[in-house]
């Protein structure tokens, strides 16, 4: 395949997290493990957008700072254009944090609301050492890549609208122009009418700068609209990826096509005929996940369609990411493609 | 764009406009009315602590022309003090110490508290234990006896600077404790985690990001400290470890007219006044230096 | 039949509830909020409508307006009505006794709505017995068998669970089953599953059908997701900047909207049913403060189509295309079969002034 040709940018190998849960009381001595990352393996190859999708808790915010080594991975390894990078002092990863750069959701939170907006985009070039060569006009320039107005940098982030503090934010990331951008649910927080020109500006940003990015997000009406590959991620793993294409169209995880299914279109005669996959009960506690396949107490091939013989298989072995016929990736003993949409 | 000039053109008007910052501060104080009050207040309080002194004919010190407990009258305003001192520059003296034990004690139990406070919660795990298990430890111990051994090992005589020094040592645990649970909060919000992901230093972290988000708290304590200081050291003096005379402070004044407070007023009510308009008008300051220092102060009230 | 502007009617024409003209104000320190400046639309007996805007625009606020909920500082105006009756200036025990028994609300976050003191069940049973006379007994029955309607597994079990043992989907569950529990003739639901995930909300909205079958209750719908309004509702009311902009048959107002704001929303939204193979056209700037509203149409400084008309005179809420559907537009006819891109542009950029102005004083 031609993918292969490529040789990915950032990749991760195998990486668990494990979050220990501490009891209350002076000692907090650990009482169990939040399993929040479990063997995940994925590449991000240059000009390239992964989308890493999953509902709340599935572990894909957490596999986005281990990317960043910003937490430290209990087990596996991240790669930077070859180089293992989780065992990096802090000192020896600064250089490499210019060409990895995140951009998060809160558009309020992540933006301190003491600095003025020319502090916070000029601040990653302080750190760097780079602001007394021509730092004042890199963040003019800076600001009108992003589509804001030069003149208003000396406004603090409050005086901003969500679209537009979300800006300072990309802009921020741009500064020390990285490689790859983190985007960590970049326009979840913001009106349909506003984020539709932040994913423009991601898109043109793509274009012009070559960047590759990571799109974390819940909502897969944008990932579809933006990324060129996605990986479903289910409760520390990830049980499908392939390109967008294929995993929309051609899902052939159980979880992946109730999560399509799940998903109302704005097409209100499509609405009418739409069959959805309910499932049934909420996701398990990530403390102790379920044995063998992680989905299967929730599966609906699982409870209506498998034989007990065969359901025998989803208890005790966990089901490796394999190469399916549809195109994608997908980690299910009893894989078979599904039309939602 | 053509490269140097317009760098140069920029950097003017950034600094035009970082001034507007400052005016923009300096507007938001003056818009808060009580604590424009306080600082004209307090100004002339310092005026006439500092400035007053040089003008009187009076010094605080004995003076045999002086007639014992003379009501206040043209020649002795605030009256006079059995022994034969003048009230009016016994109070100017008392003020100008008391003012200089208290700004100093506020500026280093406000510096420490809060560094201290903000390197606790930034680390939190034992880092945190310890530094607070020490602040635990420093809270009990009694501060008067701290006061009495360090004051007597001062040689040559207490200065109202050994005193502002031993009280800031002993004063910056409350401090420390609110910063650091401020900071608890404050390094918890993803702007702390950008700044991380970007590559800034720890020193960087506290020092830039923030203690300047926990102004509010720090204003607040410093004002706190002040008037404690202003008490702690009256407390001092009282039991003989703070300034002694000849030399004075209000708390000295008000604790050797204490027995006098209904028979002779002026030796007491004098002294207490200015000890309640220092601790009232650097309160009302703190106040409305927090909110004009908070950026986001201009959305709330337009 | 729907959305016309007369005064109010007796029920008897099967409507359930009647909002006319409604406006919401509260006392700000900057000034007066106006944050529902007209607002007017029936619901019918057994029918859903979905209130749609963006944060900001006023839709919550009616519907607090509609349950007699609001802080007491606003100032209303208009009037509400349910089942003939009028909600606004009615005193708090006049609204205890319409609430639960012929109006229910569910709110965003069921946390607020659930007691977290008390079992789910003794907070279900709590509201079948405030407006039905049976035993204890019964009233636990009738709980189990409501908790089971709204698909909680286990009701039997489930029942003696307090709300922090549930997770947010069960909780607002449980809240539908509160809600279900009089019968009521209708339900309120304010962005019923904005907090949940997206397989939570398919369940919370089976749910919500549920109920609705079981009970025969009109629904009005508040959401920003056009996805949810686009399966759930029967008609739309779309507002923006405290006002109704739109109203309509769900599909005229997804087929062919009137209001450049519903186009512009409708271009902004990325499809899932849709390949890779279009720009998104945004809407240019933001919403208008609604303290110091400028004259003229609220959306024209955001509006591809304004013309000087549109700056100084703010457009009547109309029928269009021969009514019934409406439209707060001087020029919605012009909208006949435009697309999103033929009138919004594909940009990235928003430079627009920053929101707050400086102070004047």
């Amino acid at each position: 395949m031609s993918e292969l040709a490529v040789p990915p940018v950032l990749s991760a190998r195998n990486l668990v997290k494990h979050f220990p849960v501490r009891g209350r009381g002076m000692l907090r001595r650990k009482v169990g493990e939040v399993h929040a990352v479990c063997d995940v393996s994925l590449d991000i190859r240059a000009e390239e957008t992964l989308a890493l999708v999953g509902e709340s808790g599935c572990g894909k915010s957490t596999t986005a700072r281990l990317l960043l080594n910003l937490i430290r991975p209990t087990a596996g390894e991240v790669r930077y254009r070859g180089r293992d990078i989780t065992r990096l002092s802090r000192r020896k990863m600064r250089p490499l944090r210019r060409d990895l750069q995140l951009v998060f959701q809160d558009p309020y939170a992540s933006l301190d609301p003491r600095m003025t907006v020319f502090e916070i985009i000029a601040e990653p070039l302080r750190v760097h050492g780079q602001f007394p060569y021509g730092g004042r006009e890199a963040v003019r320039e800076l600001m009108a890549t992003v589509g804001l107005d030069p003149e208003h940098r000396n406004r603090y982030p409050h005086e901003f609208s969500g679209g537009q503090r979300q800006r300072v934010g990309v802009a921020r990331a741009l500064a020390l122009r990285p490689k790859v951008l983190i985007l960590d649910e970049p326009v979840s927080a913001l009106d349909v009418s506003i984020q539709a020109g932040v994913i423009n500006l991601l898109e043109d940003l793509q274009e012009e700068l070559g960047l590759a990015y990571l799109f974390v997000s819940h909502d897969l009406s944008v990932v579809r609209h933006i990324a060129d590959r996605v990986a479903v991620m289910y409760l520390g793993k990830i049980v499908e990826v392939g390109d967008v294409g294929s995993v929309f169209e051609a899902p052939a995880h159980p979880y992946t096509q109730a999560l399509l299914s799940a998903i109302p279109v704005p097409d209100p005669r499509r609405e009418r005929r739409r069959r959805r996959v309910i499932l049934a009960g909420d996701v398990p506690s990530a403390v102790e996940p379920p044995s063998g396949c992680r989905f299967r107490t929730r599966c609906p091939k699982f409870e209506n369609e498998l034989s007990t013989i065969r359901r025998r298989r989803c208890i005790d072995e966990v089901p490796e990411l394999k190469y399916r016929y549809s195109g994608t990736e997908v980690a299910c003993h009893y894989a078979a493609v599904s039309t939602v949409l | 764009m053509a490269e140097p000039i317009p760098s140069i053109l920029d950097a003017d008007a950034l600094a035009a406009a970082e001034r507007g910052q400052w005016r923009l501060v300096l507007r938001r104080f003056l818009r808060h009315r009580l604590a424009v009050a306080s600082l004209v207040l307090f100004l002339l309080v310092i005026v006439f602590a500092f400035i007053g002194p040089l003008v009187w004919k009076w010094d605080h010190l004995l003076h045999r022309e002086i007639p014992s407990l003379a009501s206040p009258s043209a020649d002795h305003p605030f009256g006079t003090t059995r022994a034969g001192n003048d009230v009016l520059a016994q109070v100017m003296r008392g003020t100008q110490q008391s003012l200089k034990v208290a700004l100093t004690v506020a500026v280093l139990a406000t510096g420490i508290g809060s560094v201290w406070g903000a390197v606790a919660g930034f680390y939190r795990g034992w880092i945190d234990t310890l530094m607070m298990r020490i602040v635990d430890v420093i809270f009990v111990i009694p501060f008067l006896a701290v006061a009495a051994s360090l004051s007597g090992a001062v040689r040559g005589g207490v200065t109202w600077f050994h005193i502002a020094v031993i009280l800031g040592l002993v004063g910056w645990m409350g401090t420390a404790r609110v910063v650091r649970a401020m900071v608890l909060s404050v390094r918890e919000q993803e702007f702390i985690e950008a700044a991380r992901a970007v590559g800034a230093s720890d020193p960087r972290i506290i020092f830039r990001h923030l203690v300047p988000n926990t102004t509010g708290v720090i204003i607040v304590a410093a004002t706190l400290e002040v008037a404690t200081a202003i008490l702690a050291e009256a407390g001092l003096s009282f039991v003989g470890l703070g300034i002694q005379p000849p030399d004075t402070s209000l708390g000295l004044l008000i604790s050797s007219a204490t027995s006098a407070a209904f028979t002779r007023p002026w030796l007491f009510y004098f002294p207490g006044v200015f000890i309640i308009v220092i601790c009232l008008t650097v309160n009302f300051i703190g106040d409305g230096l927090r909110d004009a220092l908070d950026p986001r102060q201009t959305m709330v009230r337009r | 039949m729907t959305f016309d502007t007369d005064g109010p009617e007796p029920p008897g024409d099967g409507t359930v509830l009647d909002v006319a003209g409604l406006t919401v104000a509260f006392p700000g320190d900057a000034g007066l909020v106006r944050a529902v400046r007209g607002v007017t639309y029936r619901v019918h007996r057994g029918e859903s409508v979905g209130i749609v805007g963006e944060s900001g625009s006023g839709k919550s606020v009616t519907s607090l307006a509609a349950m007699g909920l609001l802080p007491r500082t606003a100032r209303t105006g208009g009037s509400v009505r349910l089942l003939g009756q009028e909600m606004l200036g009615l005193g708090d025990a006049g609204l205890s006794a319409l609430r639960g028994n012929k109006i229910a609300m569910i709110f965003q976050d069921p946390l607020t709505s659930l007691n977290p003191v008390y079992t789910i069940g003794q907070q279900l049973a709590e509201a079948v017995l405030v407006h039905n006379d049976v035993g204890r007994d019964a009233a636990r029955e009738r709980a189990v068998e409501l908790l089971g309607v709204v698909g909680i597994p286990n009701p039997r079990r489930q029942i003696d669970a307090y709300p922090h043992e549930l997770s947010g989907g069960m909780r607002q569950r449980v809240v539908i089953a509160i809600a279900m529990a009089n019968d009521p003739d209708i339900i309120i639901a304010d962005e019923p599953t904005t907090a949940l995930d997206v397989t939570v909300q398919a369940q919370v909205l089976e749910a919500l059908e549920t109920a609705r079958a079981a009970t025969g209750a009109a629904l009005v719908l508040i959401t920003h997701d056009l996805g949810v309004i686009a399966g759930h509702v029967d008609r739309v009311v779309v507002m923006y900047a405290g006002k109704m902009v739109e109203g309509g048959d769900v599909d005229e107002i997804f087929y062919a909207p009137r209001m450049p704001y519903t186009l512009g929303l409708l271009g902004s939204l990325p499809r899932l049913d849709r390949a890779r193979d279009h720009r998104l056209t945004p809407i240019l700037g933001a919403p208008p403060s609604m303290v110091t509203l400028p004259p003229g149409c609220p959306f024209a400084p955001r509006c591809p189509m304004a013309e000087t008309r549109c700056r100084e005179e703010e457009p009547e809420l109309r029928p269009v295309d021969g009514g019934p559907r409406t439209a707060a537009c001087h020029f919605a006819e012009r909208l006949a079969g435009v697309a999103p891109s033929d009138l919004f542009a594909p940009v990235a950029a928003d430079p627009g002034a920053p929101q707050s102005t400086r102070e004047g004083t």
